[in-house]
Order: C-alpha cells, then structure tokens, then sequence
C-alpha cells in the first residue's frame, strides 16, 4: 500500500484506467442501468411510462419516480450525457489496458526460445520425468521422429549433459484478447460514424409516387440525390388468412431524369443506391385515395381472347364477343358478408379487395356481382367468360424505412474481429516445451518441462502421449 | 407419424431420466447411473427424430423450402431446441469428464422447461411465418443463441452446486445467495403450476402465457390470496435457507472436486461466450440490418442480450482478479444464467406486459 500512495498521481491514474477492476465496474455498470432503460419505454409517451411505474410501484409514488427518471435522462437513457460519458469511460479503460499490457505480451511473442537448465524444467507447471534404457543417440533419434509425429517442430541442441529439444505453437494466440478488446473499439468507432455522419429515416411512397426526398422522425425533410418511385406494390397471404407472406415493392431509382436501376424488395431484401439504403417495412391505404385507384383486370372471353384493362371506378367495359359489358361501381378493401349476408367492410387494409360490377346486356341491367381479388372463382361469368381482377393500383402506399450509414461496415468489420479474437482468445493457446536428456549408464533420462497459457490438460494429455509414444518406440525396436 | 408422438416420448424419457438421476446421486448404484445415461441418450434420438419430422412438415406446410423452414420460429419451438441443446452438452459433458451426477442438476432444467412449456401453455401450433422471420440470419442467430444458453446453463448446474458445496455457515452472503436463488426457482415453478391448473378451465392457452401469469397467486385480485401467496414463498425462501445443508450433503457424496465444477462452469462459458457473441449479437444485428435497416436498436430484447453479455464479461474478467476465482465467480454464472433466462423468457412475458408492444 505504502509503495502506492508514493507514486505520482499520474501513474495512479493510469493504473486505475489500465485496471481490470475498472473494467469489471463498468461492466456492472453498464448492466445495472440498462436494465432501467428496458423497463422504461425510451423515448415515449410520459403517461404511458407514469403507468408503467404504477404498476411497479403504485399510483401515489408514480408520478414523482418519473420526475426523478426523467431528470435523471433515464425516458432516453441510450443517448444520455451519463451513458455516454460510461461508454466513453469502457473505452478509454480498454485503451488503456491494452497499450500497458501489448508491450509485455509482445516480449513475451518476441522472445527467442533456448535451452533450460534442467533445475528450472523441474520447476514448470507440466513436468515429467523417466528413464529410458537406452544409449543417448537412440533415444535422441527416437524422440525427434516422436514429436515430427505429434507435429511439434522442435529444435535440437547438443549441451553440456546431453541434448536439449524445445518447442512452442500458437505463440501469436496471446494476441487473441488484443484483437476481441480492439475490435471493441473499432464496433464503437463504426456506431459514432453512423451517427454522424448517416441518417435515418422512413418515406411512405404511394404507388405512382417519387420523391427525392425522406423524413426523419422531427418531421425534416433529407434529401435523397436522385428520385425514387415505387411503380407497385403487392402483399401475398399466408393461403386464405389475412395472415401477410410477404410484401414486395417495385421500385425505380432515377438520376438526373434517367432510370438507373429497378429492383423489387420485401422484408430482408432491401436495396441500396449511393449509400443510401431503402428497407420494406410497412404498408397501407393512403388515407381518401379509396375510391381514386385504378382497377387492373384480364378480360378472357369465352373463346379465349384476353385483354388487360385499367378502369376507374364509375366506367366500363365492353366483355369481347357478347353485347356485355361491365361497370365498377362499388369497392372494398376488405370485402366480408355478415351473418344477415350484407357486405360489409372489415379491415383498412386491403385484405381481401373486391369490386361491385354491374353487367348489363345491351344497355339492360341485368345482374351485379362482387369480383374479388383474391378469390378466382368470382372471376367467372354465367356465360363462360371472365373477369380477372389483378390489382387495385394506386392506393396502397409501401413504408420504407431509408437509411444511411456509413459507418456499418466498419461495425461489420469489427464483429467478424471480435469473433475471430474471441475464438483465438478461448480455443488457441501458447505451448512452450523443453525436453532434456541426460546421459546415464546404460540409460537416459528424460526431463520434460512445459507451460501452456490455456487448456492446461490439453497440453498435459500430449506431452503425456509423446512420452509413451517413445517409450514405445524405445522398448519395442529394442 | 408425426411430431409430437416423438416429443411426448423424448419428454417421458427426459422426465425419467431425471428420476435415474436423482436415484443414482441418492443411492449410488452405477446400474442405476448407466441406465439413466441410456435414457437420456434414447430421449435424445426420440427428440431428435421429433425435431426433423416437425421440421419437415413445416416444410410441406409453408412451401418454403428447407432452409426457411426450421423449426425454431416460435416460443415452443425454441424451447424444443433449447432441452435439445442442454441434453446434448451435457451427454459431452458426461463422456468427458466421466462423472454422471451433474445429470441430477441438469435433467431437472430440461424437466423445468418441458413442464413450463405445458404449464404456462405455450402454444404448440405450426404457425405461418411474419415475413421479417424469413431470413437465413435469423436461423443461424436463434440457433447459436440457444447452443450458448444450453452451454450457460450447464455452467449454471455447475456453478450453483460450486456454491452448495464451498459455502459453510447460514449467515454467509453467498449461502444466502444461492439458498435464495434455488428458493425462487422453485417457487417460480409452483406458481406457474397453480396459474395452469386454475385458469386452464376459462382460457386459451396462448393468451395465458401473456396475461394470467401470476394470476392466482401474486397478483390475484383477492387480497387475502395475494397475502397468503407472498407469505408462503417466504416460508418457502426460509425453509430452502434452514435446510439448504441437506442439498450440500448430497452433493458431497458425488466424489467431485469443487475445482472441477469450478473448472467445468469456465469451460462452459468459454464455449458459451464466443457463441453467443457470434450467433447471438452479431448475427442479431445483421439480421435486425438486413430486416429493419438498423442492427442496433436498444430494444429491451437486444439490451437484455447485452446485459447478458456484459455479466459474462464480467465473470471472465472477475476470474483474472486475485481472489475472485471461486465463489465470488460462481454466483456470477448463476446471475449469469437468471439473465439468460430473462433475455429469453422474462422480456417476452413481463416487460412485454408493461409495455404497449406486448399486446400486439
Ligand atoms: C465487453 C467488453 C470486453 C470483452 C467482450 C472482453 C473479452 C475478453 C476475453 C474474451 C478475454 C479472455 C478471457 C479468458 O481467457 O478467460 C479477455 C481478457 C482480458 N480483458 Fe477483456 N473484454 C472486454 C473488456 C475489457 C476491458 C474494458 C478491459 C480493461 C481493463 C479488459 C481487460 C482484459 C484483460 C487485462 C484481459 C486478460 C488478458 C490476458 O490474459 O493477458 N477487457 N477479455
């Protein structure tokens, strides 16, 4: 203790910041907070997070916790002054810790191996002795087919009592941890530049529509650099549910008035252009555009012919090779008959989208029907011809959510770092292994002496086997 | 054939299994022992066949393909896989270090989630897929995450039965601790029991799992039941605290040396945590990337999964501290584990009731 107060502050300093008990506070730290951060809504509504300490706590104490929460930036804790200050803090300690350890780490890498005297391999973690019955030479001939065998590449020297191997593997796996707590950093240094210098932001683009343009949550516009259009959008089902399978957008990227690409995207397939990246999120009716979408049908007659119309709602079509023709009258979103048989709308999302049409012969009325979408057995008409409805265009919108970052790959970079460190840091490990031998009459003795900085009985279980390897080879060519 | 014949006979064998166990450890007769590993490992091909018929049909269900298909989409399913996973770590475990009584410490897990997935009535539907869960990423992250949680909660076995046989005296913080947290668990368990058999009659299962937890013991609308409830879990609590010898005794009798649950609880978090890096938070975040455009979003599941982490940081780091190794790490892999368990289980089925998005 005495030694401590002596030193400078500043190398107290830089023993507190390069300590693993630091770490180990931070690590606390960072858990103990966060978890108020998951039961707080961040960012929300305060009612919403007043209810929520009620329930914890009660009604009457509700009210002053979220005070102190909110004073205490724990409703947006995530971006706090405070969390960040400790992120900062985690990662000055691991700067720190790694520049006042690599130097002793790389020594230890750099070192050339030699000879030990045998005094000292006694002394090593892993030691094992014997005696073999047989001269020097042979033994010494043995013993390096033996560990080529267990794949050691050993070095031979001959010394003042016999001769001496040495070994090491995997000494650069001590470089392992360096690795997990660098690419730490690197993850946080690509999350800064994200932040910086990217955005994000959502556009709900309706089919038809382009913008060059995206908004961010406090409602500000982000230029784009180029126009996009959403040319369609479709959602499949899950069979006859409402259940969502997959929604899909079609769209245009323009540049300078000329369209340079076209790709369609669904949930886990975005699209990226310039950096910019446009993922499906969601989707939706734009709100009084109901009635203003444009009707995309197949029209096949009875001998076969087809043709695709596109029809607002109020006109008509002539069905080819009869005197009907067809009118749109009516549509639903989300057609349903209720128990008395009347249709009724049940959803504002087009689920199940049907069309009102009104057949009349020669200007005669003779009939109306519900075509639907995603039933074809409406399609069919009494006199053996369809209608084919394909698509209601220009009504749903497709939710993207469009963002920007530059700095993801530096994060991607960091975590394929992390994994490989962690994986060298647990599964690799430096084995360093002296063997002497020692002339005795008739005989020779064997002196072993290893250390392993991880998975000690691995190391254990292999001198162990190359020892009996040799003792093998020594009494059986005998 | 299908599927759940197969899980109702992996789920018998488990269960029996977990009684040779418990035998075995109680009178120490190695026929007992090594019919209890023959059962585990016939279980263990019962549910593995289960698992591929389940993934098969799902296949023909979706017409999705094989890849889209795996049976990992939903609570049951994970929880499937999860007893898989433990089951098979802890068969290695056996053969490695040649010691079959952890088994009386981790059959009972395996037990404890198939009774939880019956008595909290987790829903054992194929259901269709929302289309953010089609993704590739998504299998690989949920199938490394529950590899790493089987890991973590063998070195909880292990690292609680460290702390069972290292502690000495009642009034020991680390006593108390693990006296404590075995009392919770327990009476976790009985309360979801008692929520099963009273609210089983009057609702659908799946909307059990989200608002009747606790129901009919301590949030029961009678405040007298409400009462009584809190006061027998404390007598329980006390009970585990007075009597928690007994469980030291028998643990005493396995002939394992403190040293080599020490050492087992490391080598299952060293395993552990490389995995769970990988599959859990870097697979997470490429999939949240591909799926939302965003890899990080401090939501409560993602910050729980780094809380996680960061308690595993800490044990491995509270090792290389000079007098930490032992106890003081020990009951850092169980909080470890009630992580794990909240990550997995508590953010879906508590946060999600305080907050607006658990109803959806
Ligand atoms: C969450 C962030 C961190 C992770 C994931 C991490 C990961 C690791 C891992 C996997 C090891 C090897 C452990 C073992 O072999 O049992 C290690 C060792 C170590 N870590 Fe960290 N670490 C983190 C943060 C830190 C920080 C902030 C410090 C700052 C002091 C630090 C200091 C050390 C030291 C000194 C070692 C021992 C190195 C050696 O064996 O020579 N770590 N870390």
């Amino acid at each position: 203790m005495d030694s401590e107060q002596k030193k400078p502050i500043a190398d107290r300093l830089w023993d507190f910041l390069a300590s693993v008990k630091l770490a180990i506070v931070i690590f606390a730290f960072i858990a103990v907070t966060s978890i108020i951060g998951t039961v707080l809504e961040q960012q929300g509504d305060p009612r919403e997070n007043i209810q929520i300490l009620a329930k914890l706590f009660g009604e009457s104490l509700a009210p002053a916790l979220y005070s102190v929460a909110e004073a205490l930036g724990f409703t947006d804790m995530y971006r706090s002054w405070w969390f960040t200050g400790l992120l900062i803090i985690f990662a000055v300690n691991l700067v720190i810790c790694s520049i006042d350890r690599l130097p002793r780490i790389w020594k230890i890498i750099r070192e050339p191996m030699g000879p030990l005297p045998k005094e000292q391999l006694r002394t090593l973690p892993l030691s094992r002795e014997m005696t073999v019955k047989a001269k020097l030479d042979a033994t010494k001939d043995a013993l390096s087919s033996a560990l080529k065998k267990a794949r050691l590449h050993a070095t031979g020297l001959k010394d003042a009592d016999g001769f001496s191997f040495f070994a090491q593997s995997g000494k650069y796996s001590r470089l392992g941890v360096f690795m997990t707590h660098f690419s730490i950093l690197v993850i946080m240094i690509g999350a800064v530049i994200g932040v910086r210098f990217g955005f994000k932001a959502f556009l709900n683009l309706p089919e038809g529509a382009i913008s060059n343009v995206a908004f961010s949550g406090n409602d500000r516009d982000i230029p784009l650099g180029f126009d996009i259009r959403c040319d369609n959008f479709r959602v499949d089902f899950w069979g006859a549910s409402d259940m969502p399978k997959e929604y899909r957008s079609w769209l245009t990227i323009i540049k300078d008035g000329k369209e340079v690409m076209r790709k369609s995207i669904a949930v886990n397939e975005p699209l990226t252009f310039e950096g910019v990246t446009f993922y499906q999120s969601s989707y939706g009716i734009v709100p009084g555009s109901l009635g203003q979408g444009m009707f995309i049908f197949n029209v096949v007659s009875k001998d076969g012919s087809r043709s695709t119309v596109n029809l607002k709602m109020g006109d008509s079509v002539r069905i080819p090779g009869t005197s009907v023709s067809a009118t749109i009258v009516d549509f639903s979103p989300a057609l349903r008959f209720d128990q008395h048989g009347h249709p009724m709308t049940y959803a504002n999302q087009m689920v199940n989208p049907a069309a009102l049409m009104e057949f009349s012969e020669n200007g005669a009325n003779s009939f109306r029907g519900w075509v639907l979408m995603r039933r074809p057995e409406t399609w069919q008409l009494r006199d053996g011809s369809r209608v084919e409805f394909l698509d209601y265009w220009g009504v749903e919108f497709t939710g993207l959510q469009v963002r920007k970052d530059p700095g993801v790959w530096i994060v991607y970079v960091g975590c394929i770092a992390m994994s490989i460190g962690l994986i060298i840091a647990f599964f690799m490990s430096h084995r360093r292994l002296w063997i002497k031998l020692v002339e005795e009459k008739n005989a020779t003795r064997v002196i072993v002496g290893g250390i392993a900085n991880k998975n000690r009985a691995a190391f254990e279980r292999k001198i162990d086997g190359l020892l009996s390897a040799l003792r093998k080879q020594i009494e059986g060519g005998k | 054939m299908d599927s759940s014949l197969f899980f109702g006979l992996s789920t018998m064998a488990y269960i029996l299994a977990m009684m040779l166990y418990i035998a075995y450890v109680a009178f120490r007769k190695s026929p007992i022992g090594l019919m209890a590993t023959a059962v585990t490992v016939s279980g263990l091909v019962l549910q593995t066949a289960a698992i591929v018929l389940r993934w098969k049909e799902f296949a023909d269900l979706s017409g999705l393909g094989f890849f889209h298909s795996a049976p990992l989409t939903n609570l049951y399913e994970s929880l499937i896989f999860f007893v898989w996973c433990l089951i098979l770590g802890y068969l290695v475990v056996e053969f490695k270090f040649k010691n079959r009584s952890f088994g009386a410490f981790v059959t009972p897990i395996a037990g404890l989630v198939l009774a939880f997935i019956d008595l909290a009535g987790v829903s054992k539907e194929i259901q269709p897929l929302v289309p953010a869960l089609k993704s590739n990423w998504l299998l690989v992250h949920v199938t490394m995450s529950f590899i790493a949680y089987a890991a973590f909660s063998i070195s909880f076995s292990t690292g609680i039965m460290y702390l069972i046989v290292k502690t000495e005296k009642r009034t020991e913080p680390a006593y108390i601790f693990w006296t404590v947290t075995f009392g919770l668990f327990a009476i976790l368990l009985i309360a979801m029991g008692l929520d099963f058999f009273s609210f089983k009659v009057k609702v659908r299962p799946e909307i059990f799992v989200h608002n009747y937890l606790f129901r009919s013991s301590f949030l029961h609308p009678s405040a007298t039941v409400k009462i009584v409830s809190y006061l027998t879990a404390f007598l329980l609590l006390i009970c585990v605290w007075r009597f928690g010898g007994v469980l030291k005794r028998v643990i005493a009798n396995f002939n394992i040396h403190a040293d080599v649950l020490d050492e087992i609880t490391y080598k299952s978090i060293a395993v552990g945590f490389p995995i769970f890096t990988l599959g859990g938070l870097v697979f997470g975040a490429i999939w949240a990337d591909q799926a939302w455009g965003r890899y990080w979003s401090w939501d409560p599941k993602e910050t729980w999964s780094l809380i996680t982490w960061f308690i595993y940081a800490f044990y491995l780091h509270g090792r290389m501290i000079r007098g930490w190794r032992g106890r003081k790490v020990a009951i850092v892999s169980v909080i470890g584990f009630m992580a794990v368990m909240f990550t997995y289980l508590g953010v879906n089925l508590l946060l999600s009731g305080l907050h607006a998005y658990g109803s959806k």
